[in-house]
């Protein structure tokens, strides 16, 4: 079955090591010569530039970790002297809280792209899945992070997001002190939320590994949804996608220095340099604005466990997402009425972000409840109804085809590729 | 259009590879030179008009190998420029922050408390300090040492301030590797280190065991007859 | 296909701003703009101004408020209040800070040393409250960057261009002026005052500044540097706290700077290279 690697090392010490330890042929083989599709457009750039966001929130983490005092009477006080005293420890810092927002930024990017272009149909259901699991580390990991300052959002966020589990009927509040190691959020929930965030990324980099062992057993999708069928259709991985990765990162970086440098504290909420007091909660709480969609759906439902349920669901649903989704052509490409709803779905989501940043009053709660249907619905209702009956537009041949404008059966059908802009490389 | 069917064999090749196992296992007949020359090849099995673009790039390429080469150069030099900037402040961030350099301010430290033969331990940027307030006889022992004898020459009165001899102000870690020396004892009667047997005598100086050299002097200066400032 | 979309952003966008004009009618007055040598991509802190500032908080605010993570000889670091070295150390001498236990295991108070942080005025915050009719009053560390006020939609997009980051100090720049007469029907307690841009406008800190209660430096015609008016300790020690918040702002806009030509110029090559590399494939730019 397994073919040998292609790749010869030049040099007898590297003959040497690679009969012992095949690696450079596994990082030849996955990154150098690995066919991808010819014709990916710039929205694949961002699982490089994700793998570049982990690596530097992992960077800076442990650097901070080597300042950072994780004590609720010293936390608020060394997270100062980072700033003030360590030698470009405001850059560090900055660079970690604001990495976490491009992290999500790139993430959720990743994510629409993956929901557009079908990249969660077979046979990509576990590459799919794995993400999923990913973002759920994310989040756990994010929100772990913007306790350890110990300011004031910092505190009532702990609060109230650990409060959630008290919604489980029945063991709900023994599963709630047993989170904070005592009778509220206190000194041992901040030493435990500092040990796991030090963790999780690290869990997260192996479930990363998973994803891109899945990715590179049926290759990366593409644009036309059409899968790779000769050596026409692909391009090795390096150099020309290296350097397109390369090129989308620098873009990229530029957003993150604007928002590191320039506005560092755009992100978070001035409420964060207030010392946590647990005496006094903030007017107006809100989680950091990667959150706000699902702590939209979290109070659109009158009912704390019902409430819980469907933020934990909005999450949970994207797992059966390829099982869902009837139709029988991939990309978002051809399918001219899906279009409209995935865009409305899109549009949902940024609205429901807003709200979530809104107080839980009148015309906002009425608001949060219809995008809320519409994003259950969405999933429920229109991936897997969508499919029997809309007509999908004619689509090319292969990947070749559809690069070079050629229509597959002779027929007019290559204007549904050539009118995206983004099957453009 | 009809598929290639060597491209369909190396296609199928490259897809039981990947799909087999996490193994470096790519195709067999997938090399980056064939990729290469397998989209040339494309380009010259598809139109003439292609095919000339894809000549006269290939002619230019060959024909300013030095512009092309810079432009790579350029990027790489670039991107490593960037890296080791970016690394700087890691690097940076492991030196003593300010609070501890500032806290490095002078120790002030009264004398008058210390009995003839006491030896006072103090802290001065975090470092152990010894004060000793020595006995003639300890002075004497200290003065009337061969100098040139010593592992590490230095005479006691070089490490004394003027007139104050019966006061030695040294750093209290063994030169050896760090531990703490315990006082009054050895053959010198100056400190032994229980970790590794180094002895100094009464001025602080490197007698027999493994310490390279004497115990270190640190920066002082009497401000009163009764009272040093260290640092 | 795009008109589809077009439509759908557009009415999406008009429900955005309906739901903002329901929100904005706020009773708390937004603060007036101010214009600070230390906003955007080029900004550094006046050094008077923050000289200025210190006085008035020096002279003022110190009394009750705490900046317990403020450093004397932060003072006198580049991109600060530029006081040197000497002016910290004699600063500090006139503060007493705790110290010890000594060789009897006594607490002593000593001399503050430039490598001291400030000292509070209250030993604890139980005492701060306590000699505050209940409200202690809060730490200036971080204050201009503990304090905001709600920008709302479509401003706060716009702030990510213009890089607005100043309502903290804009907010206490017009907080410490803000007081007035509560407007009719307006219940102030006992020991309380009415002030427009507090959230709640009942703030328990009668007015701090007094128009001539803080003498300036004379430049050399006589006049003070700067007006000394309540409006303008306001502005001043506004900037001295945005300085204690973020000592490191310069520094960080200079290498804020530095490093977006650097990946103008890296993603220039990059993209270069990029459509060098791309340039052998058919149908590809």
């Amino acid at each position: 079955m397994s073919g040998h690697s292609t790749y010869v090392p030049k040099s007898a010490v590297g003959k040497w090591f690679e009969s012992r330890l095949p690696i450079m042929g596994l990082i030849h083989s996955s990154f150098v010569v690995f066919p991808n599709p010819r014709n990916l457009n710039y929205f694949w750039t961002f699982g490089g530039i994700l793998a570049f966001m982990l690596v530097a929130q992992i960077i800076t983490g442990v650097v901070l970790a080597m300042h950072y005092t994780a004590h609720a009477d010293m936390a608020f006080n060394s997270v100062e002297l980072i700033m003030r005293d360590v030698n470009y420890g405001w850059m560090l810092r900055y660079l970690h809280a604001n990495g976490a927002s491009m992290f999500f930024i790139a993430v959720y990017v990743h994510i629409f792209r993956g929901l557009y272009y079908g990249s969660y149909k077979a046979p990509r259901e576990i590459l799919w899945i794995l993400g999923v699991i990913i973002f759920l580390l994310m989040m756990a990991t994010a929100f772990m992070g913007y306790v350890l300052p110990w300011g004031q959002m910092s505190f009532w966020g702990a609060t109230v997001i650990t409060n959630l589990f008290s919604a489980i009927p029945g063991v709900g509040e023994v599963i709630v002190s047993y989170l904070w190691g005592g009778y509220s959020v206190s000194n041992p929930t901040l030493n435990r939320f500092f040990s796991l965030h030090y963790l999780l990324p690290f869990m997260i980099a192996g479930v990363v590994a998973l994803h891109i062992w899945a990715l590179h057993v049926p290759g990366s999708n593409n644009p036309t949804g059409i899968e790779k069928k000769t050596d026409k259709d692909v391009l090795p991985f390096h150099p020309y996608f290296t350097v397109k990765d390369a090129f989308a990162l620098s873009c990229f970086l530029m957003v993150y220095v604007w928002f590191a440098f320039y506005i560092p504290n755009f992100l978070g909420h001035a409420d964060n340099y207030i010392e946590a007091n647990a005496a006094v909660t903030p007017s107006h709480i809100v989680p950091e604005w990667y959150f706000l969609p699902f702590y939209a759906i979290l109070r659109a439902i009158p009912d704390k466990l019902l409430g819980v349920l469907a933020m934990f669901g909005s999450i949970a649903i994207m797992v059966v997402v390829p099982w869902l989704d009837s139709s029988k052509i991939r990309s978002g490409n051809y399918r001219p009425v899906f279009q409209i709803f995935f865009w409305l779905f899109a549009i949902n989501a940024v609205i429901l972000g807003w709200l979530g940043s809104k107080p839980p009053e009148g015309w906002y709660v009425i608001a949060s409840r219809i995008s809320t249907v519409y994003y259950f619905a969405y999933y429920i209702l229109v991936l897997p109804l969508l499919g029997l009956f809309e007509t999908p537009k004619s689509m090319p041949a292969s990947i070749a085809d559809s690069v070079l404008g050629k229509g597959g059966s002779g027929s007019a059908m290559a204007s549904g590729a050539a009118s995206s802009p983004s099957t453009k490389g | 259009m009809t598929v290639d069917a060597r491209a369909q064999l190396c296609l199928v090749s490259f897809n039981e590879a990947w799909g087999s196992a996490w193994q470096p296992a790519p195709p067999a007949r997938f090399r980056i030179a064939e990729a290469k020359s397998s989209f040339w090849g494309l380009a010259e099995g598809a139109l003439g008009a292609r095919m000339t673009r894809v000549a006269t790039t290939h002619a230019s390429a060959s024909a300013e190998p030095t512009r092309r080469d810079f432009l790579f150069i350029a990027t790489g030099a670039a991107g490593a420029v960037g890296l080791a900037a970016t690394i700087w402040p890691f690097v940076s961030q492991m030196a003593p922050d300010a609070a501890t350099i500032a806290a490095g301010a002078p120790v002030d430290f009264d004398l008058s408390h210390v009995a003839e033969g006491q030896i006072v331990k103090l802290f001065w940027r975090g470092k152990l300090i010894f004060v000793r307030h020595r006995t003639a006889d300890e002075i004497k022992s200290a003065q009337n040492t061969d100098v040139a004898s010593l592992r590490d020459p230095e005479a006691d009165a070089a490490r004394v301030k003027p007139g104050k001899d019966q006061w030695l102000v040294v750093y209290g870690n063994c030169t050896h590797l760090g531990c703490v020396p315990l006082g009054n004892e050895g053959a010198f009667h100056g400190w032994q280190c229980p970790c590794h047997g180094s002895v100094f005598d009464t001025s602080g100086r490197i007698r027999q065991g493994p310490a390279p050299i004497n115990l270190p002097v640190p920066p002082y200066a009497f401000t009163s007859d009764k009272a040093i400032r260290i640092g | 296909m795009k008109s589809i979309k077009t439509l759908i952003a557009l009415v999406a966008l008009s429900g955005l701003a309906s739901g903002v004009a329901l929100a904005q009618s706020h009773e708390r007055e937004i603060p007036p703009r101010v214009t600070w040598s230390f906003s955007g991509p080029f900004g550094a802190y006046d050094e008077t101004q923050l000289q200025r500032g210190f006085k008035v908080f020096h002279e003022v605010c110190s009394n009750c408020h705490s900046m317990s993570k403020v450093a004397f000889r932060t003072l006198a670091e580049k991109g600060g209040p530029g006081f040197t070295p000497e002016q910290v150390t004699a600063l500090a001498a006139t503060y007493k800070v705790k110290d010890g236990p000594n060789d009897a295991g006594d607490m002593f108070d000593r001399p503050a040393r430039p490598a001291d942080f400030w000292p509070s005025p209250f030993p604890n915050k139980q005492a701060a409250a306590a000699a505050n009719g209940g409200a202690a009053p809060p730490d200036f560390s971080v204050i201009a960057k503990a304090r905001t006020y709600e920008r709302g939609f479509p401003w706060f997009v716009f702030d990510i261009f213009t890089q607005y980051q100043e309502q903290g100090v804009d907010y206490i720049a017009a907080l410490l002026p803000g007081y007035e007469e509560a407007p009719a029907g307006e219940v102030v307690p006992a020991g309380k005052y009415y002030n427009k841009y507090f959230p709640g406008n009942i703030i328990a800190m009668p007015p701090p500044l007094q128009d001539g209660a803080v003498t300036y430096l004379k430049d050399a015609d006589g006049k003070p540097q700067a007006p000394e008016t309540v409006q303008q300790y306001a502005k001043d020690v506004s900037a001295f706290l945005m300085w204690a918040a973020e000592p490191h702002m310069e520094q960080r806009k200079e290498i804020a700077f530095r490093a977006l030509v650097f990946l103008l110029v890296f993603a220039g090559l990059l993209y270069f290279a990029k459509r060098k590399i791309w340039a052998n494939v058919e149908g590809h730019a």
